[in-house]
């Protein structure tokens, strides 16, 4: 029997989340959130000309969709920009809940996690439900829990880079470490055989975008997404057996003939 | 008046923040404020007054990841 995914009080029934960027289309995308049964989907505040409905458009179609948004400050390298892009998008969206960003370095989108704690604490203070995007580092995120989050959002690998796990040791540890913490990998995931890995880890859930949008068929590659982070699970819940170095016979040998 | 909008400098006429997106033509459209890098609220945008060189951000719903 699993345990429900549980997020700030909210149940799912799926365990992937999908981001809106970079789609061919916004018809794609909507066929993409439709076959993986997703019900979590990101979006973003950006500037548009007066003139342009492109936004308007945009927030209409994810409204269509019947799921719930987790609002993100990408790009943000302040407190002060992260904290005003989540005051911003929370009374756009009408959602407490901000997908915490707060970049670091421009050249791997490593998370700045000095600033990232500091952030947390002022915006769950602030009534926001944080989603952290952090790195594997434990001290890091004990201090975002006692910062007040909830979530645990560690990276697989440097956003959009599509490595899969770049350390399967720490997400491991952090599991370990954080056992009942909801934990998102979040970025860096290329195939669905990446979040199937995850998933055998004890993860909770994945977060998706260039994964999924930049496949050359990403209606395809959700629905793969989906059934392999399905799959992952009951593999995690199944309790896997040991590696072990030597061959096992699992054909019994009493009873085999010619002895 | 001399500001500044989504990063690029413009001439207004408008006084408050309520008088410049009409302005700028974003009536009946869903955006967020910002003045100086602080968030302004919607029902406090008409009594947020304008002044030379003040930095203001409108965004919109976008996709993101």
């Amino acid at each position: 029997m699993d345990t429900p995914f549980t997020l700030y009080g909210k149940t799912f029934a799926s365990r992937l989340m999908l981001g809106t960027a970079g789609y061919p289309s916004p018809d794609i995308l909507a066929q993409s959130i439709r076959t993986s049964k997703c019900e979590i989907v990101t979006v973003s505040l950006r500037r548009e000309s007066g003139g342009s409905r492109a936004g308007q458009d945009f927030w209409q179609l994810v409204k269509a969709q019947n799921v719930q948004v987790l609002p993100n400050t990408a790009g943000c390298h302040t407190v002060k920009e992260a904290v005003t892009t989540a005051q911003m998008a929370r009374e756009v969206f009408g959602t407490n809940w901000i997908k915490l960003e707060l970049i670091g370095d421009d050249d791997t989108l490593q998370p700045d996690v000095f600033a990232l704690v500091e952030a947390a604490g002022v915006l769950t203070r602030d009534g926001f439900e944080v989603f952290p995007y952090t790195t594997e580092d434990l001290i890091v995120a004990d201090k975002l829990v006692q910062a007040g989050c909830e979530v645990l959002m560690p990276w697989g690998a440097p956003i959009g880079s599509g490595r899969g796990l770049n350390n399967p040791y720490g997400l491991r540890s952090m599991r370990a470490r954080f056992p009942a913490i909801p934990m998102i990998v979040d970025a860096g995931l290329g195939a669905p055989s990446h979040a199937a890995t995850a998933m055998e880890l004890g993860i909770d859930g994945i977060l998706l975008n260039t994964a999924v949008a930049k496949a050359g068929d990403p209606v395809k590659m959700a629905h793969g997404f989906a059934l392999a982070i399905e799959a992952g699970r009951a593999g995690y819940l199944a309790d896997p057996i040991e590696p072990r170095d030597m061959a096992a016979p699992s054909t019994p040998v009493f009873g085999r003939a010619f002895t | 008046m001399k500001i500044e909008v989504n990063g690029e400098s413009q001439n207004v006429e408008a006084t408050n923040l309520s008088e410049l997106l009409h302005q700028l033509d974003y009536v009946d459209t869903i955006v967020a404020t910002a003045r100086n890098g602080t968030f302004v609220r919607a029902h406090d945008r008409s009594k947020t007054l304008l002044e030379p060189d003040d930095r203001i951000e409108i965004l919109v719903p976008r996709q993101g990841g």
